[in-house]
């Protein structure tokens, strides 16, 4: 086939039907339901929730999860974009371990030394472990398809931001339903769960995301 | 040639795009064919660089073509387009010739410096892509033959098949997708 040929046909191909920027926005929003819904009819919040919003453990969870859910967002939708800068937008991915680091310090001082490991080691490991990791999948899907519209340098590491945010919106889910609040526990076992997922999203981002 | 004229390409190329994604088929042609020299004088500068033969640029050209194609629901039109297409052109290229078991460091300045001189490198023929056409299944074959070999338009070869235009319009979005597949695995 000649250039020219091949040109003459990918003109009559023009129009566009799908947009990145859609896609992704489409896909947050049905991340966020679906997870949102299976969350709610699978796990639920914790019963004492009403007592647990006067904590300011419990709430600082939430700081530091959503910190992580925007952070990873904001990349999700730059990375799919050849020629638009990551550098600065990535570092702020280091906030929620910020966050959850200056806790964790806090708590140490606020805690006597013997009450430590079983802050930190808590109640709800293995809940964390498995929850997170379940509540990310739907998410991590909706983010990865949508990411196929994209051209993402590095596929692996598209897949692992998706990754990030799909574990940072499941993560907010499960801190609602967990009761579990110390920073220490967070610190510990928080990053466990999200680097499965992470990791998982960069092996599928490897696979579905070349072009 | 100044700067003047080098901006008002770029908005030129901007605004062709604008109106392909609208659905505009000559203003798309129009920005391929202005491109597509600019590519050929990248492709052909890497392929002698690492010793492969001239006749593999044009490959080269027509696989970054179909990425360009592909992918153009990457580029956010709030955005200029030159540094999108510089981005997509130096990814795609590090990947065709790291394929061909090249490895090569393409600087990003270099896709850019080309894209704002004139290109006028001309075409060579590639016969040999035929065998990929053939790999196509119907009706995509015939649609692929019928618009790009005998240029008629999609309502043209809807007409001929008896097929609705949007039949056509899948089938051949389907067609570049596997062209795309082909070449990559071709050179795997």
């Amino acid at each position: 086939m000649k250039t020219d040929d091949l040109i003459a046909l990918l003109a009559q191909d023009a129009p566009l039907t799908a947009r990145l920027g859609d896609r992704l926005r489409l896909g947050v929003l049905a991340a966020l339901l679906l997870a949102g819904l299976l969350f709610g009819a699978a796990i639920g919040v914790r019963p004492d929730l009403g007592a647990a919003m006067a904590s300011d453990r419990f709430l600082f969870k939430f700081v530091v999860t959503i910190a992580l859910t925007v952070s990873a967002g904001i990349l999700v939708f730059r990375i799919g974009r050849p020629g638009v800068p990551l550098r600065v937008p990535a570092w702020w991915l280091l906030s929620p371990l910020v966050l959850a680091v200056a806790a964790a310090l806090a708590e140490l001082l606020a805690v006597p030394s013997d009450a430590w490991g079983a802050r930190m080691i808590g109640e709800n490991a293995s809940h964390c472990l498995t929850m997170i990791p379940l509540l990310s999948i739907v998410p991590l899907a909706c983010l990865l398809h949508a990411l196929r519209y994209g051209a993402p340098e590095r596929p692996g590491l598209a897949g692992a931001v998706a990754g990030l945010f799909a574990s940072g919106i499941a993560a907010t889910l499960y801190a609602s339903s967990c009761t579990d609040d110390s920073p220490l526990f967070i610190l510990l076992w928080y990053p466990m769960a999200i680097a499965l997922v992470t990791v998982a999203g960069w092996l599928a981002g490897r696979r579905l995301l070349q072009w | 040639m100044g700067l003047m004229t080098n901006v008002e390409r770029e908005e030129e190329w901007d605004r062709w795009m604008r109106a392909a994604i609208a659905g505009d088929n000559r203003a798309y042609h129009r920005f391929l064919t202005a491109l597509t020299p600019h590519l050929r004088t990248i492709a052909r500068r890497r392929c002698s660089q690492l010793g492969l033969p001239p006749s593999e640029a044009e490959d080269v050209v027509q696989e970054v073509l179909l990425a360009i194609h592909l992918k153009r629901s990457s580029w956010d039109p709030a955005r200029p387009l030159r540094p999108w297409i510089s981005a997509i052109v130096r990814n795609k290229l590090v990947d065709i010739l790291r394929r061909r078991g090249r490895h090569i460091d393409v600087p990003l300045e270099d896709v850019v410096a080309v894209l704002e001189s004139e290109g006028r490198a001309d075409s060579t023929d590639r016969i040999d892509v035929e065998h990929i056409l053939s790999r196509l299944g119907d009706p995509q074959r015939t649609i692929v033959h019928s618009i790009s070999i005998e240029g008629t338009s999609v309502r043209e070869t809807a007409a001929r098949l008896k097929m609705t235009e949007v039949a056509v319009r899948v089938s051949l979005h389907r067609a570049l997708k596997s062209l795309a597949t082909f070449y990559r695995s071709e050179n795997a």
